[in-house]
């Protein structure tokens, strides 16, 4: 382990207070938090902070409140140190014109001050674990938008950092390379033994890659935790098909919201009456029976469902 | 087996300390821009004064009826001057892209979030700039000097021009530092590489033309000054110890310099940073 490396059962990052504003805009709003080892995904809507976040965290950005701690060092007074151990994935395009591959992920080894022999055969190795070995020696620039965010993480992986920021690294990819770039991610996190922060606005990926997440909204934290357990429901949720009543489908939701039970009505318009209904403490079924017969609306279909980091998500935004 | 899981290990290895990355951008720097045929050529076209130059020393070492050709402390001077058309174009072919490459392909933050100071970075793209200039100023010259000893077979011209040495030097530092700092700024800029090229060839002849107009219209040379390229040669024959060719006092023509090397160390310093802020 690393010099500076904290102990597994350490944070890797902490937030104390942190405020972070551009002019009159706040982006970060008195945010405390830790993040813990291991693979952590930083979820929240566009525009809620998550980019701002690991800007501040690199130095690119100076809080103008709170204390930040990476791997057990002090932003604000140890940011060169902290910048040799982590690497940094990038959300939109970025390389060093007019190099290939094996040439940039080098250089950028280089900069992190490994050895030239030692930051070239790096390259190579990072090159071929992030799938561009065959692509190695053409340059940056004719690189599809795939190749690009493979190019981002090699280039992040080539010094060993003890914590990679991860920044949207799935933006603009095909269904399959998503899935690839995914896997790498998981595997870095669960195999290769590297703490990561995966940001992201895809529920999906962040279920997938992370053992635990951090939900940002609006600049606040809305909620944290591993994922299993946030996903340990609370009540009980329930997917509900009804034949809407004489007051219609909104008063049925009405009545339902009114009983303390959130609702969420399905995005797809060939099943607009389909909904999922949280039922928090005990969630009896008998008690959205009640409701319905009260509202004259008809059950079609009720069965329990599983909590998702979707569920989650929705919950800890809408209560922000 | 997918492929990623056969080659990712720890790197166990060596790491230098902080403070050295400035070395690997000029380093690289150097190496990606003489890689491209058109500079390199540039690169050779710059010494061809100093074949001229040569020649001509050895000419007039060789035959006594070209002995009044013979190279004196101001041929000196004259090489620095005629390499100014040099400085120029490897000034904007060479630093044009320095940064401005960097911020168009958000290189920028890449370069920020390795273990390296904002100052590292332009220390080390301005090490690039100047070692071009110097290897088409200070270098030449130098060497020309060499050929000179080589060709005379005695130290008498060196021993009685010592100062040529410092003097080549202080003008050659002096030059490069202005202009690359000048350069590094503008690059700052913008994204584009030409437009930075335009800006750098405007700045140069809009000053030249503006100091024409005044000394037209006032019929003296105390506003030489304005023009950055008279301000370079006002302190060359100052160093030189040759009559100033500029009513304008050489610390003047300093200052200039000085203010507009300032001038770009803040522009540099609210450029280059990770993340532009638009609040």
């Amino acid at each position: 382990m690393s010099e500076g490396m904290p102990a597994n059962s350490e944070a890797v990052v902490t937030l104390d207070g942190v405020t972070v504003a551009y002019g009159r805009s706040v982006a970060l709003q008195d945010v405390t938090s830790t993040f813990p080892t291991g693979a952590v995904g930083l979820l929240g809507p566009n525009g809620a902070g998550k980019s701002t976040l690991i800007k501040t965290l690199l130095g690119f950005v100076v809080p103008s409140a709170g204390r930040m701690r990476v791997l057990g060092r002090d932003v604000a007074h140890d940011a060169l140190a902290i910048r040799g151990r982590i690497g940094y994935v990038p959300e939109n395009d970025a390389q060093i014109p007019a190099m290939n591959a094996v040439s940039f992920v080098a250089y950028c080894g280089e900069l992190c001050g490994l050895p030239r022999a030692d930051a070239t055969q790096r390259a190579h190795e990072v090159l071929f674990y992030a799938g561009l070995g065959e692509a190695r020696y053409r340059n940056v620039e004719t690189y599809s938008t795939g190749m690009k965010q493979r190019l981002k993480v090699a280039q992040a992986l080539v010094h060993d950092p003890d914590l990679l920021f991860l920044d949207e690294p799935t933006n603009g990819m095909d269904p399959k390379g998503r899935e690839e770039m995914l896997e790498l991610v998981h595997d870095l996190g669960h195999a290769k033994g590297v703490n990561l922060i995966l940001s992201s606005h895809l529920l999906p990926d962040v279920e997938f890659a992370c053992d635990h997440v951090i939900v940002i909204d609006r600049g606040r934290i809305a909620a944290s935790g591993p994922i299993a357990s946030l996903k340990q429901p609370r009540g009980q949720l329930f997917e509900l098909r009804v034949k809407a009543g004489p007051g219609g489908l909104d008063a049925f939701l009405a009545r339902l919201q009114a009983a303390g039970f959130e609702c969420h009505l399905s995005a797809d318009d060939t099943n607009a009456d389909l909904m999922r209904v949280f039922v928090p403490g005990e969630g009896r079924a008998r008690q959205l029976f009640e409701l319905a017969a009260a509202e004259r609306v008809q059950v079609r279909h009720l069965r329990p469902s599983v909590s998702t980091l979707e569920d989650v998500f929705v919950r800890a935004v809408g209560e922000a | 087996m997918p492929i990623h899981d056969q080659s990712y290990r720890r790197y166990t290895g060596e790491r230098r300390p902080a403070g050295q990355a400035w070395t690997v951008i000029a380093r690289t720097g150097l190496r990606l821009l003489l890689r491209r045929r058109g500079f390199f050529a540039l690169m050779l076209a710059s010494w061809l004064p100093f074949v001229v130059r040569s020649v001509q020393i050895y000419a007039s070492a060789n035959m006594p009826q070209l002995a009044f050709i013979a190279p004196t402390a101001e041929t000196f001077r004259q090489f620095l001057d005629q390499q100014s058309i040099f400085v120029f174009f490897v000034t904007v072919f060479g630093g044009a892209g320095l940064i401005a490459n960097d911020r168009r392909a958000n290189a920028l933050q890449l370069y920020l979030s390795k273990p390296l100071t904002r100052a590292e970075y332009v220390w080390g793209k301005l090490a690039v700039l100047m070692s071009l200039l110097l290897m088409v100023t200070w270098v030449p010259a130098m060497a020309l000097l060499l050929v000179q000893l080589a060709f005379s077979g005695s130290f008498a011209f060196l021993a009685a021009n010592a100062w040529l040495v410092p003097a080549i030097t202080v003008l050659s530092v002096i030059q490069a530092g202005t202009v690359a700092a000048a350069m590094l700024a503008l690059s700052s800029l913008s994204n584009s590489s030409r437009f930075v090229g335009l800006m750098y060839a405007f700045l140069i002849f809009f000053t030249d033309a503006l100091y024409g107009v005044l000394r037209v219209a006032t019929r003296t040379t105390a506003a030489s000054w304005i023009s950055i390229g008279n301000d370079i040669q006002q302190i060359g024959d100052a160093i030189f110890r040759l009559p100033p060719r500029y009513e304008t006092p050489w610390p003047i023509s300093l200052s200039v310099l000085v203010a507009l090397v300032a001038a770009a160390a803040v522009v540099l310093e609210r450029r280059v940073r990770g993340v532009e802020v638009v609040a």
